[in-house]
């Protein structure tokens, strides 16, 4: 039998406000244990919410960048259980009337084609804490710096049909609200991370088939991985007779499976109602127009505007315009340089090869864009050739100079232009090479031309390599040839 | 010392006649002689107090006394109290140190006030008899054989006693006007959104109100004045002016619309209590007001409205009580689940956990619809009650109770004692304001006149209340026990 795949993901993104959603302590990462959960963090007896601004803003934003219905009104809700990091026994979250909308998340596919994945809508909810089972010989600590971190989970419909796409459709989410700034995105400290609902069902049959909630993967590769082993292992009960149980399942990175946390029947009843403490959010048209007017270019509109104007291919454009400090440093490259083609062979080639040997980001680049576009410059008004501009790219990402210019005038890597010069060095050359150039005039004409090579090389390295290549070719094959 | 108003007693600090010293140990004394039977007060704070006086007087000897400089209040064990116990009554709260002040106690130390100490009351707030109380019951001062009322049962006792001049409530279901009523003292609960809740140990967040109780209305209008007012804490507490609570006491009252809400004089109301609340109508007309009949037809639907929505957020907000950072908790537990069920288990009393129970019920998966959201229906209808009656009249009198205090131990049955609320519970549902204010006697007990206003109408309801104060002395009238022990 053929299989379908569905998939819908749960996206929990950690914003980056200052404080925390309901009170004033600070959300920085990594702080010693409840060092950042205040009186309200710790749901001590008698504290009350007050609702964070900025995340409201963040979670506007969002809307608006996928083009979702920001409805006016939003409510914020009790989801009640018990845990020892859930410190008031509720999560205020919002249940009934989220603060976005149905909106929509456009994809990339491996055909080249696009996919539009529905997002069914986005709510803003506070974090809990973080239980710590190791270190307290049979107990555990409760570290409370976490509760009350504003988070928007974002809902898409099961629109997703492979774990590539789910992969694609997470990427997505990650550029947006990186390009927003509104999350740090970083997957590794928790800021982003997602439950999958995946099932499977006969291709061509219009019902879903029973769904399995994977919790807390926090990589888009466990996400891809996630998936695969959980599509598989469903097909496989079917197949063999048995039936999918709904169920909340947990992903195990190191043996790479999924495994049962609870079924339905154990679910808790989450006993949602309207969180009395916190007013109905109630957002009005200027104020949303405000927020729309001052969004930042897209990804989506950034990618059409590097193929479109800049003529990038769209392969380029897209790796350009994934994330948004890649965007922003090839656009000060381009300005720096003028030209966008050059900008987007350097940014791709020599950096992104360089940052991946070093395992550092875009952000870490030892060499900076503006130092980069100066280096283009220079290869574009042939102040140095290529080879040059690879030693002086070097240069700079070891720190040996401040500019491309700095790097071009202390190690002398001025392009020789004056065939006067290069004449000189050739006649050199040729002088000291009698073997070579009794091998080229006794080759046949048309070997000739990969003989050349080698002299080229030669009056290349008489150069240090600043001597203009084309020039060297030209001139040599003339004096060469004079030769036969 | 005692006898005086908090007023009087302020009078008499700005004249020098004693020290803020002198009348805070003056109380203590009181507190120290009679309590022991009375039981009004959880803690009482001596040393705090008296610390306090020294301050308030040496401020005064500076100029800058303000009002309320160097008064001894009480404050109900609801309110958090930096450094002291702070139990809401509760076993689950015996060994609570609250680490920060409630806004309204903030508000009071910046007003130059001593806290004597924190007085008893129902577990949690919920009760109406203070009978439910952790710390044991509180006894009636005018009776000692009946309840002072609850849930701010210590606070009306302390008051009605002597031991305070003023003392501080919360009102969520009438928990101020009651005990107030029989107490045989005045008790405002404010608008919501009024007065802040931060601090305030929470029962039913969408209910809970602070207020003043005092021998007078023109001594509720004065601790207004200090307590009222925006804070940024509290997202439910209202952005708005806030009047000189004072200004309008002695306004005349001629012309003044007052309604008898038929419901409110029906069955199930004692004929002595319907008397004197007649009685004071007559004043009033005698006053110059206009009475009418009105009606506000969705009453009877208010207690059980009320008994959705109140346990509803109860058992929410009282899921923080899990043994886990604060409060009781169990010994020896043998994993997490134990912790929880025998922590709450033990540290909850049955009233309180009758009502975590019904809150878990009616919030639950498929009564969600019937119940929770069936109330708040109800609870829009009676507001709008409320509404429509203030088109016509200024303001609403009645019985605050349908009887005078009962006596301890006499209401065995939970909905029994639920039904007493019948008057002051629908107020809460529709966030108004109102006041009780003595209004005579039955037998030795004392009945209390109902006055409510449409939202932000305290100032109103105070000039009633204290032009009332002005032609009648119940409100001067003190409990023998007091006087025999004074």
């Amino acid at each position: 039998m053929q299989w379908e795949t569905v998939i819908g993901l749960e996206v929990h993104v950690q914003l980056a406000t200052q404080s925390k959603i309901f009170s004033g302590a600070s959300t920085a990462f990594g702080a010693d244990p409840n060092t950042q959960a205040c009186a309200v963090d710790l749901g001590m007896p008698g504290v009350l919410p007050v609702l964070n601004e900025q995340a409201v803003a963040m979670a506007v934003q969002f809307g608006l960048a996928i083009h979702a219905e920001i409805p006016e009104v939003s409510v914020f809700d009790r989801k009640n259980y018990f845990y020892p990091d859930l410190p008031k026994g509720y999560q205020t979250s919002q249940m009934y009337h989220p603060i976005v909308g149905p909106g929509e998340v456009e994809i990339g596919l491996d055909d080249g084609t696009t996919k539009r994945i529905r997002v069914h809508h986005a709510h803003l909810e506070e974090d809990a804490g973080k239980s710590l089972h190791e270190d307290f010989h049979g107990m555990t600590g409760i570290d409370l710096n976490r509760a009350g971190t504003p988070l928007l989970e974002i809902v898409s419909e099961p629109d997703m049909r492979s774990a590539k796409e789910a992969a694609a459709y997470l990427k997505a989410i990650h550029s947006i609200v990186t390009y927003l700034g509104i999350s740090d995105g970083n997957m590794a400290e928790g800021s982003m991370r997602c439950d999958v609902n995946v099932s499977v069902r006969p291709r061509g049959q219009a019902e879903f088939g029973t769904r399995a909630e994977i919790k807390n993967v926090n990589s888009f590769r466990f996400v891809e991985r996630a998936i695969e082993f959980e599509v598989e292992r469903q097909i496989e009960l079917i197949e063999d007779g048995g039936e999918v149980v709904q169920e909340t399942r947990l992903f195990d990175p190191e043996r790479d499976e999924t495994r049962s946390m609870r079924t339905k029947e154990e679910a808790n009843d989450y006993r949602y109602f309207p969180c009395p403490d916190l007013l109905p959010v109630v957002l009005d048209a200027a104020y949303v127009d405000h927020l729309r007017e001052s969004l930042p270019e897209l990804p989506d509109e950034k990618r059409a505007r590097f193929q479109g104007e800049l003529g990038l291919s769209a392969y380029d454009a897209g790796v350009l315009a994934a994330s948004r400090e890649m965007a922003e440093y090839f656009e000060v490259v381009k300005d720096t340089c003028g030209d966008a083609k050059q900008a987007a062979n350097w940014v791709q080639g020599e950096l992104s090869g360089a940052l991946n040997r070093e395992g550092l980001s875009i952000h870490d680049s030892p060499v900076s864009a503006t130092q980069l576009g100066g280096l283009i410059s220079r290869v574009m008004d042939d102040t140095i050739n290529g080879k040059a501009a690879k030693q002086v790219f070097q240069a700079l990402w070891n720190g040996q100079g401040v500019s491309a210019d700095e790097v071009i005038e202390a190690k002398g890597l001025k392009q020789v232009t004056d065939s006067g010069a290069i004449e000189a060095m050739i006649d050199q050359v040729i002088g000291d090479s009698p073997a070579q150039v009794a091998q080229y005039r006794d080759a046949e004409p048309e070997k000739r031309g990969k003989m050349i090579g080698y002299f080229v090389g030669q009056v290349m390295k008489a150069s240090r390599g600043t001597a203009n290549p084309q020039q060297v070719n030209a001139l040599l094959k003339d004096k060469l040839d004079a030769l036969c | 010392m005692h006898d005086k108003t908090l007023t009087e007693l302020a009078a008499s600090l700005a004249a020098g006649e004693f020290t803020s010293r002198e009348l805070t140990e003056h109380q203590l004394g009181r507190i120290e002689r009679h309590d022991g039977a009375l039981n009004s007060f959880i803690t009482v704070t001596p040393d705090a107090a008296l610390e306090a006086a020294d301050h308030a007087d040496a401020a005064r000897a500076r100029g800058e006394a303000g009002p309320l400089t160097g008064l001894p209040v009480a404050i109900k064990d609801l309110f958090c109290s930096d450094g002291v116990l702070t139990t809401a009554g509760s076993k689950m709260l015996a060994n609570f140190v609250a680490p920060y002040d409630a806004c309204v106690v903030e508000r009071l130390k910046a007003a130059g006030t001593v806290s004597l100490g924190k007085t008893n009351l129902d577990e949690f707030a919920m009760g109406s008899s203070n009978e439910s109380s952790a710390f044991g019951a509180v006894q009636n001062p005018w009776d000692t054989t009946a309840v002072p009322g609850g849930s701010s049962g210590g606070s009306a006792a302390a008051v009605a006693a002597g031991l305070a001049p003023a003392a501080m409530g919360t009102d969520t279901g009438g928990s101020i006007r009651q005990p107030a009523a029989f107490c045989g003292i005045t008790g405002l609960k404010p608008t919501y959104g009024r007065i802040s809740r931060w601090g305030i140990i929470a029962y039913a967040s969408s209910l809970d109100q602070a207020g003043p109780m005092a021998r007078t209305a023109e001594d509720c209008a004065l601790l207004m004045n200090a307590i009222a007012g925006h804070d940024p804490r509290d997202s439910t507490c209202v952005a708005r002016g806030v009047p000189d609570y004072t200004a309008d006491l002695a306004a005349p009252l001629s012309g003044l619309k007052i309604g008898l809400p038929r419901e409110y004089f029906g069955d199930g109301l004692d004929p002595a209590v319907e008397a004197a609340v007649r009685e004071a109508v007559a004043v009033y007309e005698s006053l110059g007001a206009t009475v009418r009949e009105v009606s506000l037809p969705h009453t009877h639907y208010a207690i059980p409205a009320y008994y959705v929505i109140a346990p509803a957020e109860a058992s929410s907000n009282l899921s923080r009580y899990d043994g886990v950072r604060f409060g009781h908790r169990c010994e020896n537990p043998s994993d997490l689940i134990d912790l929880y069920k025998r922590s709450r288990a033990e540290g909850f009393g049955e009233e309180v956990k009758r009502r975590i129970l019904i809150g878990t019920h009616t919030l639950s998966e498929g009564f969600f619809d019937a119940y929770y959201k069936k109330a708040q229906q109800v609870r829009r209808l009676i507001r709008q009650d409320f509404l429509d009656a203030f088109e016509e009249v200024d303001v609403l009198m009645g019985p605050t109770s349908p009887t005078p205090a009962f006596d301890l131990g006499a209401q065995k049955d939970p909905v029994s004692m639920y039904l007493q609320d019948i008057y002051t519970i629908a107020v809460n549902l529709a966030g108004i304001p109102g006041i009780s204010v003595p209004a005579g006697f039955v037998g030795k007990r004392p009945v209390g006149l109902q006055i409510l206003g449409t939202h932000f109408a305290e100032q109103r309801l105070l000039n009633v209340a204290h032009r009332y104060q002005q032609a009648t002395d119940w409100h001067l009238r003190r409990p023998e026990l007091a006087e025999e022990n004074a």
